[in-house]
């Protein structure tokens, strides 16, 4: 079988797209799931604190792969049919917001404990002190870690490949079969993946820049 | 029941504050012992008292900041519970100003004065921004509103912070040490804006060691301990014949410096 570059490449690069698409899933979604949990946590701390803990704990705790095992072969079983796809979204968004609320509960607990006393002294209730008062200072301090995770997190979306979502490494390893280039094949596929992370920390940087300069 | 503790069932002259018996712990560390006090509409109290001597922790009841165990505190006629809405109603009424100013540091002079008019009491920004001028040159430093407090020396930034809670248009403001972390030659400028305050007859009460301040305009003056209440009096007997043992220790040791 001769497969020249000319097809390989393209082949490669539409296969990105399924690794983009995944990464963004996940980032959206386990963003808004680190941000219910950060707001149950500071909002209930009663209930949240403990809760989010044990939450962030056993999703840390375990290897990826096998939260995306059960997810996949465990959804099944509950009579729910799940596409590789879903499945990989489903279980890398779990992670994402488990690792996203431990990151930027760091952030809020950075902020000086004066800013909760003044805001609340103002009357403010727990929402407006988060949306005006800490979430903004927070913010500065969540950027560099944030990106620094979805770099992780767009790398980690290889091990859907495992359970059979087309994306780049699975691609790769298909063509890799094919040609009997592997080394070629796989080079070119982490050429790929370096071209997707290296423009987010550039721009986690340059926004970082942005924010020092407008204080 | 809720009814009875509304502002609306207040007698005419019952007191701004009342504190009746309160009594905090921290785990097995009791912070406050049986605190009462009682503060009328107008009156400017003065607490001192050593350092750890829960002054702080009290003044923090009063806008629960912090959580009393045991006894009642009753803030123009609403007792402070775990109900929502009195905590709500009672911060609306009462103002407090800080040791480290805690001013917004992401926010200008001008938006940290108008936030909380606009989001809690959900007033117009025109109307917020006009009142905060105000209270900014009440404060002598109008020419600052739109520089962020990073850009303000300790003096000023405390200044904003009182323009600031002053926006809020409070019946009561609470202050704790606000000069204690001010260079001196800033201090007067922060005590110039009290004394007017004073002077207006807003209720206060003020966690300081400015016993010049205490002589001037207080209506009575406090002297905590160890979690208690040991002595209350007006300036003149508080500085001249103190009663107690400890007060008179503790005056000879502020009014050395
Ligand atoms: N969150 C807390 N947990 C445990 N102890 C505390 C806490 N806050 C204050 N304390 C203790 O309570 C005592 C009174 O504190 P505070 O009210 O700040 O005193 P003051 O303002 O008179 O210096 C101090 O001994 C302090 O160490
Ligand atoms: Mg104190």
């Amino acid at each position: 079988m001769t497969l020249s570059l000319a097809d390989i490449i393209p082949f490669l690069l539409l296969a990105a797209r399924w690794t983009l698409l995944l990464s963004a899933i996940a980032f959206i979604g386990g963003a808004s799931g680190a941000l219910l949990l950060l707001l149950w946590r500071y909002g209930a701390p009663r209930t949240g604190r403990r809760a989010t803990a044990i939450y962030i704990q056993l999703l840390q705790g375990t290897p990826l792969l096998l939260q995306l095992f059960l997810v996949f072969f465990g959804l099944p079983l509950l009579g729910v049919e799940v596409s590789p796809l879903a499945a990989a979204s489903i279980a890398l968004t779990l992670y994402a917001s488990a690792f996203l609320a431990e990151i930027w509960r760091g952030c809020v607990d950075a902020i000086p404990l004066g800013q909760w006393d003044a805001s609340a002294s103002l009357g403010m209730n727990f929402v407006t002190q988060m949306r005006y008062i800490i979430l903004p200072q927070s913010l500065k301090i969540a950027i560099p870690p944030t990106v620094g995770f979805l770099v992780q997190l767009l790398k980690s979306t290889a091990l859907a490949s495992i359970v059979g979502f087309n994306e780049l490494t699975r691609s790769g390893q298909i063509v890799a079969n094919a040609t009997f280039k592997p080394f070629l094949i796989y080079a070119l596929v982490a050429l790929i993946y370096f071209a997707m992370c290296y423009p987010l920390t550039l721009g986690s940087r340059a926004l970082e820049r942005r924010m020092r300069i407008t204080r | 029941m809720p009814d009875t503790q509304m502002p609306n069932a207040q007698m005419p002259d019952a007191p701004m504050i009342q504190m009746i018996n309160v009594n905090k712990w921290y785990g097995n560390f009791q912070v406050l012992k049986d605190i009462s006090l009682n503060v009328a509409k107008g009156e400017r109290v003065v607490i001192c008292g050593p350092s750890g001597s829960g002054k702080s922790t009290a003044i923090r009841c009063i806008n629960r900041l912090e959580q009393h165990q045991t006894g009642q505190i009753l803030v123009e006629g609403v007792e402070l519970t775990d109900q929502v809405k009195n905590i709500d109603h009672v911060r609306r009424e009462v103002g407090m100003v800080f040791q480290q100013f805690n001013l917004f540091p992401h926010l200008t002079v001008l938006d940290n004065l108008t936030l909380a008019p606009r989001r809690v009491r959900k007033q117009s920004r025109a109307d917020t921004e006009a009142q905060a001028m105000h209270y900014l040159e009440r404060v002598k430093i109008a020419e600052q509103a739109h520089k962020y407090p990073s850009q303000l020396s300790g003096g000023q930034q405390q200044r904003v912070a009182i323009a600031r809670a002053l926006c809020m248009e409070p019946h009561i403001l609470l202050f704790d040490e606000p000069t204690s972390a001010l260079d001196p030659e800033m201090i007067k400028e922060v005590l110039d804006v009290m004394v007017s305050l004073a002077e207006d007859h807003m209720t206060m009460i003020c966690v300081t060691h400015e016993m010049g301040f205490a002589k001037t305009v207080a209506d009575k003056v406090i002297f905590m301990d160890h979690g208690q209440i040991i002595e209350v009096a007006p300036p003149a007997a508080f500085f001249s014949t103190p009663k107690h043992e400890r007060t008179r220790l503790f005056l000879s040791q502020v009014l050395k410096h």
